[in-house]
């Protein structure tokens, strides 16, 4: 996880395209922040061919639902909630624009396929660094769907937050690469 | 008859619930120093060393170690002896859920009903609740809180007994590939073994929220934790699933009783965050 890249979000389209897996990177700028019920929300909204709360375009999105946060802090505890969840939406999303998603865990074909597609990376966060990870979101404001709580969308403001190419737009996947190497049983 | 007051029982939910999200046990974060030392991958100490660092934020910020600080799970053994007075036991047990969540700034992450509406109930109530009647007059209370990420990962089989010990760890190393990244590792891996359906279940949970560093009383048993944790490291996943060799910290099995043509086995994993704490009444 050395030689950090700084990337600025939202992503330009060919800073997006040329990350490769198993590169290791701070974000700063602003983020988008979604899970599930506001995944379902969004892609709802974009079925009914209804304009979303906010523009898609190069933006990364931080699969999250953080814990409430302390008085005169942006967030409580932070960290990726598992990316899996909403492979059924993420494709659509890229369609509008997406260049970005920062989450855990593995993702299946179709998404990766869109990820080739379109151009889009996927990061890994620290699972379960929550903690750690709060200390670099400096702003939280929710965008829509405030009943939502911890699912509503928002927009974060990061500083250097870190996280790991995981599977890039050419589909290769570091889940596999990074662990080959290790593994000592079929 | 020793009374016990249902104010007192609530109280104690509370702190436990906020001491369990913010503050991991000493012991887990033993193993993880360990693993850090001995981890062959360079990304794989890197992220371990994140979580020691993750760790000591939570607990001096007070901050949750992880934002899913999960359905409240309590086992409790109430002594036959002991009495409750001034309310309801399980009412005081989801009080304390309820004011710990909510005065603790921990996620509520609990939905009323499944299918239709998934309501958030807004203060991480009903607890999940396990209660044993014991000899003594004594309340012990362990709280449990367990995030879905690992949950989702869990698996029950209805092996038969000539699947034998083969069949149970396939059925053990199936349920970590699996998993994978998805679970957080590196894991405590709960293992029930016996029992019928749900006894495997509930014996795959108490085996996850054990104590890392104890080991299951039967030596027979304790030596297949250390078996089944050497399988388990051997399958490359590491820290986050990104490589490495500590895919899990521990592998903890408790077993029982079962049917003449069952072995029932069932993977309950825990993630890093192997979070609990405990209070005697």
């Amino acid at each position: 996880m050395s030689g950090q890249i700084r990337l600025k979000a939202p992503l330009d389209p060919e800073t997006a395209k040329n990350l490769k897996a198993g590169q290791s990177v701070l974000i700063s700028g602003k983020i988008l922040a979604a899970r599930d019920a506001a995944h379902k929300r969004m892609v709802e909204a974009l079925d009914r061919g209804e304009k979303l709360p906010t523009d898609l375009t190069g933006q990364i999105v931080y699969y999250v639902g953080p814990s409430p946060a302390r008085p005169g802090k942006a967030v409580g505890s932070a960290g990726p909630t598992t990316s899996g969840r909403m492979d059924a939406y993420a494709p659509r999303l890229m369609k509008e624009g997406l260049k970005g998603m920062i989450g855990k865990g593995y993702r299946n074909s179709a998404v990766i396929e869109a990820m080739k597609e379109n151009g889009v990376p996927y990061f890994a966060a620290i699972g379960g660094a929550g903690a750690l990870i709060a200390r670099k979101i400096k702003k939280y404001t929710v965008l829509a769907w405030p009943e939502l709580g911890p699912e509503a969308l928002a927009e974060m403001e990061v500083e250097d937050f870190p996280a790991i190419v995981v599977i890039d737009s050419q589909g290769n996947n570091y889940y596999e690469t990074g662990q080959a190497p290790y593994r000592r049983s079929e | 008859m020793r009374e016990i007051a249902a104010d007192d029982i609530r109280d104690a939910v509370a702190k436990m619930a906020v001491q369990a999200c913010c503050v991991l046990p000493e012991a887990m974060k033993e193993k993880l120093r360990e693993a850090e030392k001995n981890e062959p991958s360079p990304t794989g100490r890197e992220i371990l060393g994140r979580l020691l660092e993750n760790a000591e934020i939570a607990e001096s910020d007070m901050v949750p170690i992880c934002q899913d600080t999960g359905l409240a799970v309590v086992f409790a053994d109430v002594g036959q002896d002991a009495r409750i007075i001034g309310g309801d036991f399980e009412q005081a047990i989801n009080a304390g859920i309820s004011e710990g969540y909510t005065k603790g700034y921990l996620r509520k992450s609990c939905v009323a009903e499944p299918l239709f509406e998934r309501a958030n109930t807004k203060d991480n109530t009903p607890a999940i609740i396990h209660t044993r009647i014991v000899p003594g007059d004594k309340i012990k209370l362990r709280l449990a809180p367990k995030g879905a990420g690992s949950e989702n990962k869990s698996v029950l089989k209805m092996l038969v007994p000539a699947d034998g010990l083969e069949g149970v760890k396939k059925v053990v190393m199936d349920a970590i590939k699996a998993a994978g990244p998805n679970s957080c590792p590196p894991m405590v891996v709960g293992i029930g073994i016996g029992g019928n359906m749900e006894r495997a279940c509930l014996l795959a949970k108490i085996a996850a929220a054990r104590d890392v560093g104890t080991r299951n009383s039967d030596p027979r048993y304790a030596a297949l934790e250390d078996e089944f944790l050497e399988m388990i490291n051997k399958s490359g996943i590491g820290p986050q699933g990104l490589g490495g060799e500590a895919t899990a910290v521990a592998a903890h099995v408790e077993w029982a009783p079962t049917h003449i043509a069952s072995l029932p086995v069932a993977v309950n994993i825990n993630c890093h965050a192997a979070r609990h704490a405990e209070i005697e009444l």
